[in-house]
């Protein structure tokens, strides 16, 4: 790798990192897992002056139980996250979301976290985030905020984190008992999504009692089905209703259209079944 | 010394060279680090098509750690032209092809201009700083508009078209007039098939390092053929042969990418000389894909002429080549490589291939894996099986009308060669067997009466190739510039030790293991005994290097060769030493024996004599080496039977390959382990231009798969778990029985694949589909659009590149 020059930080507490950022301007950058950022910089699409190394920031890491909610730290990997027995009984689509990306040396480095603040319109993770009503809470030189999901995507590689700011953690409330599923149609197994979409289904007595549909890279960010998940709500699980709300997904152009109806019927299906 | 009982030959050895390459303990070109050493960066080209009207260089030049920038200017008097040694025909057009561009660039990605810095960042950064003003010019891209000569490449020439090379069987006496059987057939066929542009994507970036201390050039670099860069470089620059060494260290892959003399081993060069320090450049991934040369881009127009029973009478050929901007070492005898293949394992009484090379602003195509022979393979099978639906017939009966019969052999082909040997029954039966053909038929009727949204489909591959390049009569004929011979030597050391010389250039091959095998049996030495040494033109001094599936077949019987005339005086020898008749000795297992006595020496007794010369028969020269070259009298013809079942997606597209056979006849297997390892290469390269591989330029000629995340490579996880198995009817030219196995598999499974999705989904009213068959191009065909559907998709390396790639 050859990127150009840059001054490398290792801050140790969350306050620390975001005083260096404060420090450095603008022109300075987190790296997290560097799955991402290490690409841009080695094609020198990006020349931040500073980097600034979160992944010593061991408040960062881990799954933590809240109550009616999980706590998953930013710098959580995606090796971590598909292991955590938290977020496998109470955030399934997330896991199975995850077993999608990349390859395992990606998902030993890449970040829950750095995913979601690389806002990548192909990353697996916004859409589960998206469906499941995460809420991400960000640090700044003023303190926290919290941020839910449907604000957070602001667009194409765009977030709600400003510059000089930190995501430490990320609330998931849970759904447990939901049936979940992944499906993501990309031509090899490294690929990237073509299309893909998440799925949670609440079963109760036969009927779907809640759903929850979120689609990746239809758009500039992921993509809430809404019109899927009214149609299905009060409807018998069966393989007509999933197919007549499947219907209602859409993503514009031809193929990607047809890719979003048929995933959605995919993913439901599964997503009833298990 | 102790003789091996059991034979080397046949034994699955693991290799020799894994240990230290897959742990990295070995020297990669980039890993080379020398006193005093600089740094090169290449500044390329981000138009395809322009005039340089002015570049400065004065920022660049004046930034830390930077000693030198040049431009295509500051070298145009040393850098000559790159060589293209393979001028087809008399009239060829060839363009100067200046390393660095001087006034005029022609591709994205061209060099135009060089850092010299203290390291690699710096030179790096200072490309940045360097201000180049272009004046655009058209655009030429398409190649079958190219050859209208709207807008020209190279306006000098006057034409986008390089040269036509033309075989008639009429013409050549080898058949009959193809446009007789075409006027006289009850069936004709037309199609018109796209060879999409590939990248060679070897796993080694290129890297060189020039040393110009000693009075000497030492050029380190990854390469595939260091004795022809060698004498290339020097008859391209003033500089003397004997005054050059190159060394290909470890080299990690090339599948022909590395078959080249590349513009930055001669600016590497030249920037070395002008600075008297050693200077080092090592590419990205990125600069490799738009700057070293691509492979296939052709149009192929297809006329087959056919009896309703089955029979082929005539095919008939029409291609258009491109060429890129400029003509690398071998382009323009690429696409002649297949002209000797679209007949292939069948007896067609009229065979005409034309071929047009285009020149077109993209970068230069050359060898890429079975080169020629994969297009002509394609294209064939392709047209069997479409003569199958168009008659009706199963596509494995039409093809066994129309091959050659086993008792057939030798068969002198209506393109001219002759093949020595194949049992195409034989490889078919076993492959037919394998597959379980008849309950996949089956399964797939079922499938098509539910209407289920998978369907099946069966594709069949018969391929023959044509490897061991190349007799040097034969090349020459072909106006090629060298000849296909091959050198090995033998030293044998004092202590029974064996080193042996080769002027093949393994770059990942296994040559080391494989060569040792060999020797072992010959000269009845233990496997670890024997030391090869290969690529470093100081210490084997003339070979023609590694392509074309060629180091075996015509490097290994050098080796036997010289191996041969080894023993030959050691036998001379041991009569001397134990007073008997040479005609007496016998030799076994590393021994020789009186016939009929107890008396004996071994090859190591007798090499330590031949090396003290204490006691020599009169006339005898000490020491105990042998050389020898082989020029083959003919090429050597692998061939085998592939069977491909994929599941079709009608909803999405996606196409899975559920089950594939290849059973391969590679004639005799030294190592089968290696040959597995090759087939299985092979197939997923194969695989990959069916469905995945595609070179992507825009309407402005930039390159937009320039990164693995957009130019999909599969991987394990991508392909299925291959079934391979092997017939073998030896070769009848080269001692060894070998016929070469480096691209049997790439050139085989294309068309396997193609045809078992168009299998699966015919019935649905697809035709063709062409290359890669992406899903969005499969979801496409099958909506009744456009085959060649092609919309870039948003992802990719997203972050990076939101142009590239294909759904
Ligand atoms: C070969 C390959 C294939 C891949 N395939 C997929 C795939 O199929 N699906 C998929 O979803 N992803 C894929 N990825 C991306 C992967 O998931 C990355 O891990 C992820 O996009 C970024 O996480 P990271 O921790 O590596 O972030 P980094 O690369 O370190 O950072 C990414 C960006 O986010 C910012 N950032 C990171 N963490 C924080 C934080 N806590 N607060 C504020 N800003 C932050 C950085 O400044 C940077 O701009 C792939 C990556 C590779 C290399």
């Amino acid at each position: 790798m050859i990127p150009a020059e840059f001054k490398y930080l290792c801050p140790s507490t969350v306050d620390e990192a975001v005083r260096m950022l404060a420090e450095e301007g603008e022109d300075a950058k987190i790296i997290a897992g560097g799955q991402s950022l290490v690409p841009v910089l080695r094609m020198r699409l990006a020349a931040p002056t500073a980097l600034i190394d979160i992944s010593g920031l061991t408040e960062l890491t881990g799954v933590h139980d809240a109550g009616d909610s999980l706590l998953i730290g930013a710098m959580t990997t995606h090796y971590e996250v598909q292991r955590d027995h938290l977020i496998h009984d109470h955030a399934l689509l997330l896991k199975l979301a995850t077993d999608t990306v990349a390859d395992p040396q990606v998902r030993h480095r890449g970040t829950f976290g750095g995913s979601l603040c690389h806002a990548d319109p192909a990353g697996d993770l916004l859409a589960p985030a998206l469906a499941l009503d995460a809420v991400m809470i960000i640090a700044g030189p003023d303190g926290r905020r919290e941020v839910p999901a449907s604000e957070f995507f602001a667009g194409y590689f765009e977030t709600a984190v400003a510059p000089g700011e930190i995501l430490t953690d990320v609330r998931v409330p849970k759904y447990p008992g939901w049936g979940a599923h992944y499906e993501k149609l990309n031509r090899v197994a490294q690929a990237w999504s073509i299309v893909a979409v998440a799925a949670a289904v609440q079963v109760r007595g036969g009927t779907i009692a809640a759903a929850r549909v979120g689609l990746t890279n239809v758009g500039a960010g992921p993509v809430r089905a809404v019109d899927v998940e009214s149609a299905l709500v009060g409807q018998p699980a069966t393989a007509e209703a999933i197919a007549e709300a499947a219907l209602r997904a859409s993503a514009g152009d031809g193929y990607k259209d047809n890719l979003a109806r048929v995933l959605t019927g995919r993913a439901l299906t599964a997503a009833v079944a298990g | 010394m102790t003789a091996t009982a059991e034979p080397e030959v046949g034994k699955p050895r693991l290799r020799k060279e894994d240990a230290r390459l897959i742990t990295g303990q070995t020297r990669w070109t980039d890993n080379i680090q020398l006193t005093g050493m600089l740094h090169m960066a290449v500044l390329r080209s981000p138009v395809a098509h322009a005039r340089i009207r002015n570049i400065d260089c004065s920022r660049a030049t004046a930034m830390p750690g930077v000693a030198l920038v040049l431009t295509g200017e500051d070298f145009a008097a040393e850098q000559g032209s790159l060589p293209c040694a393979w001028p087809i025909t008399a009239d060829m057009k060839s363009p100067p092809a200046p390393a660095m561009a001087v006034d005029q660039v022609n591709f994205a990605g061209e060099a135009v201009a060089l850092v010299i810095a203290d390291n690699a960042y710096r030179a790096a950064d200072a490309l940045a700083a360097i201000d180049v003003d272009y004046d655009e010019l058209p655009v030429v891209l398409d190649l079958a508009e190219a050859v209208d000569d709207h807008d020209l490449v190279h306006p000098d020439l006057g034409t986008n078209k390089c040269a036509t090379w033309v075989y008639d069987s009429a013409e050549a006496g080898s058949g009959t007039n193809v446009e007789d059987e075409i006027a006289n057939a009850e069936v004709v066929l037309e199609r018109t098939f796209r060879q999409q542009r590939l990248i060679p994507s070897f796993m080694e970036p290129r890297s060189v390092v020039v040393d110009p201390s000693a009075d000497m050039f030492t050029i380190w670099s990854a390469t595939q053929i260091p004795h022809i860069l060698r004498w290339m470089l020097s008859a391209t620059t003033d500089i003397a042969e004997h005054k050059i060494r190159v060394i290909a260290p470890d080299v990690g892959g090339g599948f022909g990418g590395k078959l080249q003399v590349t513009p930055e081993e001669l600016l590497c060069l030249l920037a070395a000389r002008r600075m008297g320090r050693p200077v080092k450049w090592t590419e990205t991934r990125t600069e490799s894909m738009m700057s070293a040369h691509h492979g296939r881009d052709q149009i192929q127009k297809i006329t087959l002429a056919a009896r309703r029973d089955g029979t082929v009478t005539g095919l008939k050929v029409e291609l258009l080549a491109d060429m890129g901007a400029y003509l690398r070492l071998v382009s323009p005898g690429i696409p002649i490589l297949g002209a000797f293949m679209y007949n292939a394992i069948y007896k067609f009484a009229a065979y005409r291939f034309v071929c047009t090379n285009v020149f077109t602003n993209k970068v230069p195509t050359d060898a890429y894996r079975g080169a020629g022979r994969p297009e002509a393979t394609f294209a064939i099978e392709r047209m069997m099986d479409e003569l199958a639906v168009e008659l009706g017939m199963d596509p494995m009966k039409i093809r066994e009308m129309n091959w050659i019969k086993h008792e057939e052999f030798p068969f002198t082909t209506v393109a001219g060669m002759t093949y020595d040997s194949g049992n195409y029954e034989a490889a078919t039966a076993r492959a037919m067997e394998l597959f379980g053909y008849e309950e996949l038929r089956e399964e797939q009727e079922r499938r098509r009466a539910d209407g289920s949204a998978v369907q099946l489909g069966i594709g069949i591959s018969t391929y023959t190739e044509m490897c061991g390049l190349a007799p040097s009569r034969v090349l020459g004929a072909l106006r090629y510039a060298a000849g296909g011979w091959e050198t090995a030597s033998i030293r044998m050391l004092p202590t029974g030790k064996v080193e042996v010389i080769t002027g093949t250039s393994p770059h990942g091959q296994g040559h080391e293991t494989v060569w040792s095998q060999i020797v072992a049996d010959r000269l009845g030495v233990p496997f670890e005994d024997v030391e090869v040494l290969h690529g470093d033109t100081a210490s084997s001094h003339k070979g023609m290097d590694s392509y074309g599936s060629r180091s075996l077949s015509v490097g290994g019987t050098a080796l036997v060769h010289a191996a041969d005339k080894v023993l030959a005086k050691a036998r001379k020898l041991a009569a001397h030493m134990m007073e008997c008749d040479e005609a007496d000795v016998e030799f076994a297992s590393g021994s020789f024996s009186v016939r009929g006595t107890s008396t004996a020496r071994t090859l190591g007794d007798v090499v330590l004599a031949a090396h003290v010369a204490h006691d020599l028969p009169e006339g005898m020269e000490p020491g105990m080496d042998a050389d020898a070259t082989f020029d083959p009298d003919n090429f050597s013809f692998p061939h085998g039977t592939h069977l491909c079942a994929t599941e079709v997606d009608t909803e999405t597209g996606m196409v899975k390959i559920r089950s594939y056979v290849a059973v391969d006849d590679v004639g005799t297997v030294v190592n089968p382990l290696i040959v597995d390892g090759q087939v299985h290469g092979g197939l997923a390269q194969g695989i990959a231009q069916a469905l995945f591989e595609e070179a992507i330029h825009d309407e402005t000629g930039t390159l937009t798969t320039a990164t693995f995340a957009d130019y999909l490579v599969p991987s394990a996880a991508d392909l299925p778990s291959f079934i391979t198995t092997r017939t073998s009817t030896p070769a009848t030219t080269n001692p060894l029985g070998v016929k070469g196995v480096g691209e049997a598999g790439t050139i085989a499974s294309t068309p396997a694949v193609v045809n078992s999705v168009l299998d699966a989904v015919r019935h649905l009213g697809v035709r063709d589909i062409e290359m890669p068959l992406s899903p969005e191009r499969v979801w496409t065909a099958l909506q009744g659009g456009s085959a060649d559907a092609s919309t870039p998709a948003a992802g990719g390396l997203g972050s990076i590149d939101s142009q590239g790639g294909q759904q």
